[in-house]
């Protein structure tokens, strides 16, 4: 469908993400970046253009055994049930047998630092960082090929926010699923990403794809002055100035 | 369970003053029937209200009996019935909306107009009091369970789209739990009004043969100019109405605890 004079929401996004590879993506809000990780995950069709996934669209890509995990800005539990029955979920549409989801929650659990204690209780009795892992580890239950995240620790102070960076990093060094990382703190983006991606609105595009050339992302990383540079020119082009 | 203090604490706080009020209201109806001398017919004493219901307590109980069965029995029909009802309407958007409208208009029709034609189609007895009950306590239920039914957060839909869950699954372990609040909410309402349908009911159709409900009871004790005896027949529907919606009001605390909703 398009309307007479309407503006899409996204506009020429080309963009190739390699295998295992971890991208942030910063732009103003309402810039359509929700829009494109929904794209990516095959939740929605784009209306023209395409998106392929291990060669396939997404949807398709998704039935045929591709792991594409979504991590919402809310954590998004299902209130009724337990920490572990949360995590549990995902295993139940595979037929994955008893045991071996109880040992792959388990897995789950420990590897977000979550104990056997906190997995008996229901989402409501944990705070807003507990629920953020139970989430995180309702997503990597299946480990994932890939695995999108909007905003996942907006909602977080900031110093539980640079802890949950860091421990997503060594998750991620362990399982190298691709990552598509959508946030608002260039810092944040920064840190996680191999590549940062600035988006500009109306209609949302890419403007800036920057390289970031960290080996090592150690919390120490924050306080160089290199990692000072490049937050600076992201916030640079963010506000729409040349680089 | 105690949500602030000790029980004794509480007792004071929330039981001792609405029993103080309660007793002052009794003081002041007893007072007024004296001080203004208020023929029995009118306004009975308490003493009075107190002795016929003690005489007369089997005749009472057994019609406060005969109702509460009849207003359980409209209830559950009402509860499963609104569900199974909400069911087909949250699967079918078509006809959801050839036949919500026409629930929302059966809701305005006065109860009271409904239950001749039931008595008409059905006859007097057991029968027609429950499905009068019925009748006036299905909708709470089904607007309740549609909406819950329905009410699924995007996200959580999304999540299940891509962990590939089928339309079953999708259903069983995300649109019917998130109901549960929902139908919990509905059952409330309905069980209030599944009490006032059965006395509404019997108030046009007695069960014959010398069984009655308290519908019966209030209509005859007001025509022979019992009032003391009406007054006990009122004072009985009341109670039975607190008792069935404390017991739902339990139950439902209970499952919504369980469910970690908190309440609306």
């Amino acid at each position: 469908m398009t309307f007479e004079g309407a503006v899409p929401t996204l506009e020429g996004v080309g963009l190739t993400i390699g295998a295992g590879e971890f991208v942030s993506l910063v732009g103003p809000s309402g810039c359509g970046k929700s829009t494109l990780l929904r794209i990516l995950a095959g939740l929605m069709p784009p209306t023209r253009g395409r998106v392929m996934l291990a060669g396939e669209p997404p949807a398709f890509a998704r039935k045929a055994g591709q792991r594409v995990a979504f991590v919402f800005q809310e954590p998004r539990l299902l209130p009724w049930r337990t920490v572990v029955d949360n995590i549990r979920l995902p295993l139940e549409f595979d037929g994955v047998a008893p045991a071996e989801q109880k040992a792959a929650v388990a897995r789950s659990l420990d590897l977000i630092g979550l104990s056997a204690k906190d997995g008996a209780k229901f989402p409501a009795m944990l705070s807003g960082g507990m629920r953020m892992r139970v989430s995180l580890a309702r997503a990597l239950v299946t480990q994932p090929s890939v695995l999108l995240l909007d905003e996942p620790f907006g909602a977080l102070d900031d110093v539980l926010r640079q802890q949950l960076n860091e421990e997503l990093l060594r998750i991620w060094a362990m399982q190298r699923w691709t990552a598509v990382f959508i946030t608002h703190n260039v810092s944040e983006a920064v840190f996680l990403g191999q590549r940062v991606l600035v988006m500009s609105r109306g209609p949302g595009r890419i403007v800036e794809d920057i390289r970031v050339p960290f080996t090592a992302r150690e919390p120490a990383l924050r306080a160089e002055p290199e990692f000072a540079r490049l937050t600076g020119v992201v916030s640079k082009r963010l506000r729409g100035e040349a680089a | 369970m105690t949500p602030h203090g000790s029980l004794g604490r509480r007792i004071v706080r929330d039981i001792f003053p609405p029993l103080v009020f309660l007793v002052a209201v009794i003081a002041a109806w007893h007072a007024a029937t004296v001080a203004f001398r208020l023929p029995p017919y009118l306004v009975p004493k308490p003493a009075a209200v107190w002795s016929v219901a003690v005489e007369r307590f089997d005749r009472l109980a057994s019609a406060t009996g005969l109702t509460a069965a009849a207003a359980l029995a409209g209830f559950v029909m009402s509860l499963v019935a609104g569900t199974v009802i909400a069911f087909a309407f949250s699967q079918s958007r078509l006809l959801r909306s050839s036949c919500q409208p026409y629930a929302v208009f059966l809701q305005t029709v006065p109860i009271v107009a409904i239950a001749p034609i039931i008595i008409t189609w059905f006859g007097y007895g057991f029968r027609s009091v429950v499905l009068v009950s019925f009748v006036i306590s299905l909708f709470p239920i089904i607007t309740n369970a549609t909406t819950g039914l329905l009410a699924v957060d995007r996200e959580l839909s999304e999540l299940f789209q891509l962990l590939n869950a089928t339309r079953w699954q999708t259903f069983s372990r995300l649109r019917l739990p998130n109901a549960v609040p929902w139908v919990v909410a509905g059952a409330r309402t309905s069980s209030g009004l599944a009490v006032i349908g059965a006395i509404v009911g019997e108030f046009f159709a007695g069960y014959g043969s010398n069984r009655y409900g308290l519908g019966y009871l209030i209509r005859q004790t007001s025509e022979q100019a019992r009032t003391d005896e009406l007054f006990a027949a009122v004072i009985a529907s009341t109670l039975l109405g607190i008792a069935i919606f404390s017991s739902v009001n339990l139950v439902s605390s209970t499952v919504l605890a369980r469910w970690n909703v908190r309440e609306t």
